[in-house]
C-alpha cells in the first residue's frame, strides 16, 4: 500500500486532488481511498489544508490518519514556514514542491528523502490561466512515482470536468510530467 | 380503550369533553340588542356561539365562560352573569 | 441486479441510497459536515434524478419541523444535520418519535461547542439516545450507503414505526473517496417497497396528531414505545439479512463480530474506528494475542443479549468511548456495564475515552488500548473507572 500526503491552503484543490487521484488509481485496478484533514476550523480560504490518499492492491478499510507517507505534494511552498511538510516521510520517501526552483534550493537532514520540484504555478497559469496546480501536479505525481498513468489521469480529469477546462487541465498535467526534475 | 399509535386521535373526539363544567360566567345575550354582525362567534376559542336568524345563540355544554365575546361584542349586547 | 462500483464521496454515496429509496419530502438546513449530503441531494434536484419536495429551510428545528409535519401528511421523508444542529432539532425528534412518524435522519456526527470544532466524536447523536428513535452506526462508506436503505425498511415496519438515524462520522466518512458498490434505484425501490403510512393527515378521514395525555396514560404510551424497540430489534438483524440476500452485503445485525470465538478480551466500538480496531485485531492475533471486536451497530435498540452472547466468555472487555457524559464517564460503557450487572457470569468491564473531538484513534492507539486492558485483566480488578486516552496533560 503506497500513502500520499498532500499540503496546500483552502481553495487550491487540495482535496479534489486527492479524490482525482483516488479515481485515477482505481481506473487502474487499484483499490484507493482519499480523505481530507481540515485541522485549525478548516473549510477556510488559505488556511493550510492537507489532503490525503491511499493505493493499495487490495480494499482498504482503514480509517485512521496517515503518519508515514510513500510520497508527499507541496502546492504553496509559503506553507512550508509554518508546517514541517517533511515530517514523518517513509524511509527512501519521494516528496514533489510546486516551485520554480531547484530542488538542491530545499534542504532537509535527511538524505534519504527524494526531492523534485515542478513550476506548476507557472504552468498552470500559461496552460489553464489560473494558479489552479492541482492537476498539474498530479502530472508530475503521475510521471515520478508511477503510481498512476497518464492515461488514466487524462480520463479522470475529463470525467471531472467538462470540455475546454478539462483540455487545458490534461495539457497542464501532460506539460508537468515532461518539465518536472530532481532525483532519477 | 387501547392507546392508539402515537397518541392519534380521530376527529371531533373533544366533542365527549363537556368543557361546560368549567365555567364560573356564563354569557347572558340581549337578542334585542344583537346586530348578528358574526364578531362574537369568530373571537369565540371555543366554537360555541351560532349566529342565527333570531340572534346569537351560545352552547353552553362547551363554553368556559372566558368572556371573550362579550369584551368583543359592539354593540353590549352580552353580560357575563354567574 | 445492475450493479456499479466506482469511487465517490461517502455524502454521495448517502445522497444517492436516499434517492433510490426516493422520500416524498426532504429538508435541508446546512452544518459541516453534513452539507454535502443536501448539496448532493439538491444537485439531483437539479438534474431531475429526484422528483419529491426538497425544502430549503431557515433552520434545524424547521428541518426537523418540516420532516416531521411531511411524515404526519403521509410522506416518506428525510433529513439530516451535524452537532449544534442536531441539538436544535432535539425537541423535535422527542415528538416525532413519540408520533411514532418514520422519517430516517443522517446524524453525520461531529463534536458539541465549547470550544468551537469540526472534528468527529460522537457526543451530538448521544445526545438524542432517549428521543425514542432508532440509532445505528455505520464504519464505512459502504455500510452508511446499505444502512440508509435499510434504515426506511426499519422505520416503515408496522410493528416498528419509528425514526431512524442513521449516524456516521464526519469527514471521516463523509468526506472520504472510496469505491462503493450501488444499486439500480430500480432494485433499491423493490427492496424498500412502496411506502403505505398506517395513518395520516387526511381530510376525508380526520385524525388529530399530538393530543394530551395524563399521569394515566403518559407512562403506557412510552410503554409502547418500548415494545416497539424490542420489536426493532428483530427486525434490524431481518432486515440485514435479506439485504445480504438480495444484494450481498452484510454489515452486522444489532452488532457484529470478529474474532471474539477464543477471545480473552473484546473490543467494543462504534462508527469508524471499527474499521481500525479490526486491522489493529488482526496484527495483535499475529503476535498471538487472544483479541476480538464487537461492532456495535444498533445504539438504539441496544442490543443487550446479543453482546452478553458475544462477551460472556472473555476475561475483560475494553470499551471506546466517543463520548461522555461528566463524572460518570463513557456513555456506551454505561450500557454494557448495566448489561451485564445482573448476569451471573460477567467479564471485568474497563472503559476507554478516545477520539473526544477528533483525537486520532490508529492503530497504534488501539494497540496500546489492548495493552492496558491486559494488564488491567492481569489484575483481575478495574481500578479506574475511565481511562482518558492519549491526554495532553501539558495542557492541564
Amino acid at each position: 500500500m503506497k500513502e500520499i500526503r498532500i499540503h496546500g491552503r483552502g481553495g487550491q484543490g487540495s482535496v479534489v486532488m486527492a479524490e482525482m487521484l483516488a479515481i485515477a488509481a482505481f481506473e487502474a485496478g487499484k483499490y484507493p481511498q482519499a480523505f481530507p484533514y481540515l485541522g485549525g476550523g478548516g473549510e477556510r480560504r488559505g488556511a493550510p489544508v492537507q489532503a490525503f490518499a491511499r493505493i493499495s492492491d487490495k480494499a482498504i478499510t482503514l480509517k485512521e490518519k496517515i503518519q508515514n507517507p510513500d510520497f508527499v505534494i507541496v502546492q504553496d511552498t509559503s506553507i512550508m514556514d509554518i508546517v514541517d511538510v517533511f515530517q514523518g516521510i517513509k524511509p527512501g520517501g519521494t516528496i514533489i514542491i510546486n516551485s520554480n526552483k531547484d530542488k538542491d534550493e530545499y534542504k532537509v537532514d535527511r538524505e534519504d528523502i527524494k526531492i523534485y520540484t515542478v513550476d506548476a504555478n507557472k504552468i498552470a497559469i500559461e496552460t489553464i490561466g489560473k494558479p489552479i496546480m492541482n492537476t498539474t501536479l498530479l502530472g508530475a505525481f503521475a510521471k515520478i512515482t508511477g503510481q498512476i498513468s497518464l492515461e488514466a489521469l487524462k480520463n479522470t480529469i475529463e470525467e471531472r470536468f467538462d470540455g475546454k477546462i478539462a483540455q487545458k487541465n490534461i495539457e497542464a498535467a501532460r506539460k508537468a510530467f515532461e518539465l518536472v526534475r530532481g532525483d532519477n | 380503550m387501547k392507546l392508539s399509535i402515537g397518541g392519534v386521535c380521530k376527529a371531533g373526539e373533544s366533542k365527549n369533553y363537556h368543557t361546560g363544567t368549567w365555567r364560573t360566567f356564563k354569557p347572558v345575550v340581549d337578542n334585542d340588542k344583537c346586530i348578528k354582525c358574526g364578531i362574537c362567534e369568530r373571537y369565540c376559542p371555543d366554537f360555541c356561539i351560532d349566529i342565527k336568524e333570531d340572534g346569537c345563540h351560545v352552547n353552553l355544554d362547551y363554553c368556559k365562560g372566558c368572556g371573550i365575546c362579550a369584551h368583543e361584542c359592539p354593540v353590549k349586547s352580552i353580560t357575563m352573569e354567574v | 441486479m445492475k450493479e456499479r462500483i466506482s469511487v465517490i464521496e461517502g455524502s454521495m454515496a448517502v445522497a444517492e441510497a436516499i434517492r433510490a429509496c426516493n422520500p416524498g419530502v426532504i429538508s435541508a438546513y446546512p452544518i459541516s459536515p453534513q452539507t454535502h449530503i443536501v448539496e448532493y441531494i439538491s444537485d439531483f434536484v437539479a438534474d431531475g434524478t429526484y422528483k419529491g419536495r426538497f425544502v430549503r429551510v431557515d433552520s434545524e428545528f424547521s428541518a426537523a419541523s418540516a420532516v416531521h409535519g411531511a411524515s404526519a401528511g403521509g410522506a416518506r421523508a428525510y433529513t439530516a444535520s451535524s452537532s449544534q444542529g442536531l441539538l436544535l432539532m432535539c425537541e423535535v425528534l422527542y415528538n416525532s418519535a413519540s408520533t411514532r412518524l418514520p422519517i430516517v435522519y443522517t446524524g453525520v456526527n461531529r463534536t458539541i461547542s465549547a470550544p468551537i470544532s469540526i472534528q468527529p466524536d460522537h457526543q451530538d447523536t448521544m445526545a438524542l439516545r432517549d428521543t425514542g428513535m432508532i440509532q445505528i452506526h455505520v464504519e464505512s462508506l459502504q455500510e452508511a450507503y446499505d444502512a440508509h436503505i435499510q434504515a426506511f425498511r426499519i422505520a416503515e415496519d408496522e410493528d416498528v414505526l419509528l425514526p431512524v438515524m442513521i449516524c456516521m462520522d464526519g469527514w471521516t466518512l463523509t468526506h472520504a473517496f472510496e469505491p462503493v458498490k450501488r444499486f439500480s434505484d430500480k432494485d433499491v425501490k423493490e427492496f424498500v417497497g412502496e411506502y403505505k403510512p398506517v395513518q395520516f393527515l387526511n381530510p376525508k378521514n380526520p385524525i388529530t396528531y399530538g393530543a394530551f395525555a395524563d399521569e394515566d396514560k403518559l407512562m403506557e404510551f412510552k410503554y409502547l414505545m418500548v415494545q416497539a424497540h424490542e420489536k426493532a430489534k428483530e427486525k434490524i438483524v431481518e432486515v440485514a439479512s435479506e439485504y445480504k440476500e438480495k444484494f450481498g452485503h452484510y454489515d452486522g445485525g444489532l452488532i457484529d463480530e470478529y474474532r471474539t470465538e477464543d477471545a480473552e478480551i473484546i473490543v467494543l466500538a462504534m462508527g469508524s474506528v471499527v474499521s481500525t480496531v479490526r486491522a489493529a485485531v488482526d496484527e495483535l492475533r499475529e503476535s498471538g494475542k487472544k483479541v476480538g471486536l464487537v461492532k456495535i451497530r444498533s445504539f438504539r435498540p441496544f442490543p443487550k443479549e446479543a453482546i452478553i452472547k458475544a462477551c460472556k466468555n472473555a476475561k475483560l472487555l475494553a470499551v471506546i468511548d466517543k463520548s461522555l457524559s461528566l463524572d460518570v464517564g463513557g456513555i456506551l460503557v454505561s450500557d454494557v456495564k448495566t448489561t451485564f450487572y445482573n448476569e451471573d457470569k460477567k467479564p471485568l468491564i474497563a472503559s476507554f475515552i478516545a477520539g473526544i473531538g477528533g483525537k486520532e484513534i490508529n492503530r497504534k492507539v488501539v494497540k496500546d488500548i489492548v495493552a492496558d486492558a491486559e494488564e488491567i485483566a492481569q489484575k483481575g480488578k478495574v481500578e479506574k473507572d475511565s481511562i482518558f486516552v492519549n491526554l495532553n496533560t501539558q495542557f492541564i
